[in-house]
């Protein structure tokens, strides 16, 4: 979570310096959610990712230089400078890939459950979409079509209240997560996607039915964002009193310390051990990234076709 | 090869061609799956997948909910994780449904994530009308160029069962989504087809006949037009060639560029709108290269730009005909 964070904030600082280009969405307050899901994947399961989707790719295990180098469009980057921070994608560790139109990822993470089914493996896709997606017919069908296929997909909703300005409540009609997803067939939990361990048990239980061939879940996390929608967005339609609020009352990083120090499980100490190791990660990352080499113009061309 | 002349020829229809290309690569290679509306027990829209579940079976033909954006995008995660997937839109106006994952998705994968994944996968789309009489406006468009514009797709469209069967097989074993288009009034249509294995490279026209005097490009249906036109026209003392260009995307540039050059003038026919179609793109690409071989300006036949319309009279009203492309002809000929 600490390497996500220190990501975020270096990507935060960059675009701030003009250094960084685009639509950069940071996912800074929703760690838990990512991490707490992917504690359970292996290198070989799949995700679909998002426009925010910096936490989903580090959390599945993505090198953070060559995603770094990505978001300063280099060609050490994941995707070769070609993608950028929206449609980043590190097929080595399982990721196919962030899609910024919202709910685009679900048909995908769909099709991979088939392969998986028609493989015979055991492997599992985590979808990951956020609350505005559920405005998107395509994240129904998906559903739809992971439920009468049985497919090993979990539906991962990140609920962080906001699709850009509009809130969820005044969006998004479902009220009960439960009932929607027996509705259509299978098990859906709404989890505080704040408490890490939550999701972790919640996600465990998602992970071990889809491996075992008892089809999808939907997990509905409710976590919040503490960045706008993206750097440098005015965020005229929430407070700076309900943002300060979430930051000081359901940060998930500061939670999940509290209560592991309080369990006599984490030494002040150790704590700060561990953020000063994800601090260097990053900053080795940002360096990487930074004197790496800008792709070739000459190669615009390179790609259109495998 | 010519197939009018081989001794192992059949002669099956335009549909069972394109049957026996999904049956041969679905056992060839068991990656190869059929996803669609209808695919399994009813064979889809037209026929064109019957038995096919019967013999190979759920692993391998899946009937899919009414859900077009959700199957294509299904096809592009089947295909980034080990499938060969190809889609059946019922028809192609149905495709519209799907374009987000057709051309935002399936078609950039490759460049957007630079090179680490591919999507090898093939929307098959009937379209066209003229068959299906009075089917109206959702379901007799000719829509190509929507996907001829979009970078990271390929696009073909086969007039023959000889062309159609060898370009699914390539389309098939393409590592890019590829639309390959059917065209509805072409299915019943019967001619040579060898019993053994063939493929039909992308990006290879197919001179269906030769000519000195004008060359006529056409695909699907209007190239049966066109080949007919030719024919009234040599009555009167015109030969023509009859360029079918088979895929759109690639296009095979030189093919029509060495014709033109040698004839100096170019009919160019489609079924879809006269708006931003592909025969706009075709006399560009020749005025920019065949321009100081031409003797006159390039002529295209083209749909009116209307909705399909529902009524007899109106709906033969707007469509290419036969008529409208031998009077190109001689327009261009200067012919009295």
């Amino acid at each position: 979570m600490h390497e996500i964070r220190f990501f975020e904030e270096t990507a935060g600082n960059l675009y701030r310096r003009g250094l960084l280009k685009g639509g950069v969405h940071a996912c800074i307050g929703q760690e838990a959610a990512e991490v707490g899901i992917s504690a359970h994947l292996r290198t070989d399961d799949f995700i679909t990712s998002t426009h925010r989707g910096h936490g989903h790719h580090l959390a599945k295990g993505a090198d953070p230089k060559r995603l770094m180098a990505e978001l300063l469009g280099k060609e050490t980057g994941y995707c070769k400078g070609r993608g950028g921070s929206m449609h980043v994608a590190a097929f080595e560790v399982g990721s196919l890939g962030a899609f910024p139109i919202v709910g685009a990822g679900v048909p995908s993470a769909v099709g991979a459950g088939f392969s998986i089914q028609q493989q015979g493996t055991d492997q599992v896709v985590v979808a990951y979409f956020g609350d505005g997606a559920l405005g998107q017919g395509t994240v129904y069908e998906g559903m739809n079509l992971a439920s009468i296929w049985k497919l090993p997909v979990i539906f991962a909703c990140e609920n962080n209240h906001y699709a850009v300005s509009s809130m969820m409540e005044d969006m998004v009609a479902l009220k009960d997560i439960p009932a929607f997803a027996a509705s259509l067939g299978f098990c859906g939990r709404r989890v505080n996607g704040q408490e890490i361990l939550e999701v972790y048990q919640a996600a465990g239980e998602a992970v071990e039915r889809a491996r075992s061939g008892g089809g999808p879940t939907l997990l509905f996390l409710d976590t919040y964002r503490f960045e706008g929608h993206y750097f440098g967005e005015p965020e005229g339609y929430r407070s700076r009193e309900e943002v300060q609020k979430a930051r000081t009352e359901i940060d998930p990083i500061a939670l999940f310390r509290a209560q592991l120090m309080e369990s006599k499980v984490l030494t002040l100490e150790k704590a700060q051990e561990i953020e000063q190791a994800a601090r260097a990660t990053v900053a080795e990352a940002l360096v990487f990234a930074e004197t790496s080499p800008e792709p070739d113009p000459e190669e615009y061309g390179r790609f259109v076709y495998a | 090869m010519s197939m009018h002349d081989s001794p192992n020829s059949r002669k099956i229809s335009y549909l069972l061609a394109i049957r026996e290309a999904l049956q041969e690569e679905m056992r060839r290679d068991p990656a190869v799956v059929l996803f669609g509306e209808d695919v399994v027990r009813h064979g889809g829209g037209f026929g064109v997948s019957k038995n096919l579940w019967e013999e190979f079976g759920d692993r391998q033909v899946r009937n899919t909910p009414i859900s077009e954006n959700c199957m294509a995008g299904m096809a592009l995660g089947a295909a980034m994780t080990g499938c060969r997937p190809v889609v059946e839109f019922m028809f192609m106006d149905f495709a519209a449904l799907a374009i987000d994952q057709i051309c935002n998705e399936a078609a950039k994968i490759s460049y957007m994530y630079g090179g680490q994944a591919s999507a090898p996968l093939v929307y098959r789309c009937p379209q066209g009308g003229l068959s299906m009489k009075s089917a109206g406006a959702h379901h007799s468009q000719s829509l190509e160029a929507w996907f001829t514009h979009i970078p990271g797709l390929k696009v073909v469209f086969p007039s023959t069962p000889y062309d159609a069967k060898g370009l699914l097989k390539t389309a098939i074993r393409d590592q890019n989504p590829v639309v390959f288009i059917e065209h509805k009034a072409l299915y019943s249509l019967e001619g040579p087809v060898p019993d053994g294995e063939y493929v039909i490279p992308f990006g290879e026209a197919d001179v269906k006949m030769a000519g000195s005097r004008a060359t006529i490009v056409a695909s699907g249906f209007m190239l049966h037009l066109a080949l007919q036109a030719a024919e009234m026209l040599a009555k009167e003392g015109l030969d023509v060639e009859v360029i079918d260009p088979r895929s759109l995307k690639p296009l095979d540039e030189e093919c029509i560029f060495g014709s033109v050059r040698k004839t100096h003038r170019a009919v160019l026919v489609q079924e879809a709108c006269r708006t931003g179609g592909v025969a706009a793109e075709w006399g560009m690409r020749i005025e920019e290269e065949c321009f100081d071989w031409l003797d006159a300006p390039v002529e295209r036949v083209a749909g009116q730009d209307v909705p399909i319309p529902y009524a007899r009279s109106l709906e033969s009203r707007v469509w290419p005909t036969l008529d409208g492309i031998v009077q190109a002809v001689k327009k261009v000929c200067y012919f009295k």
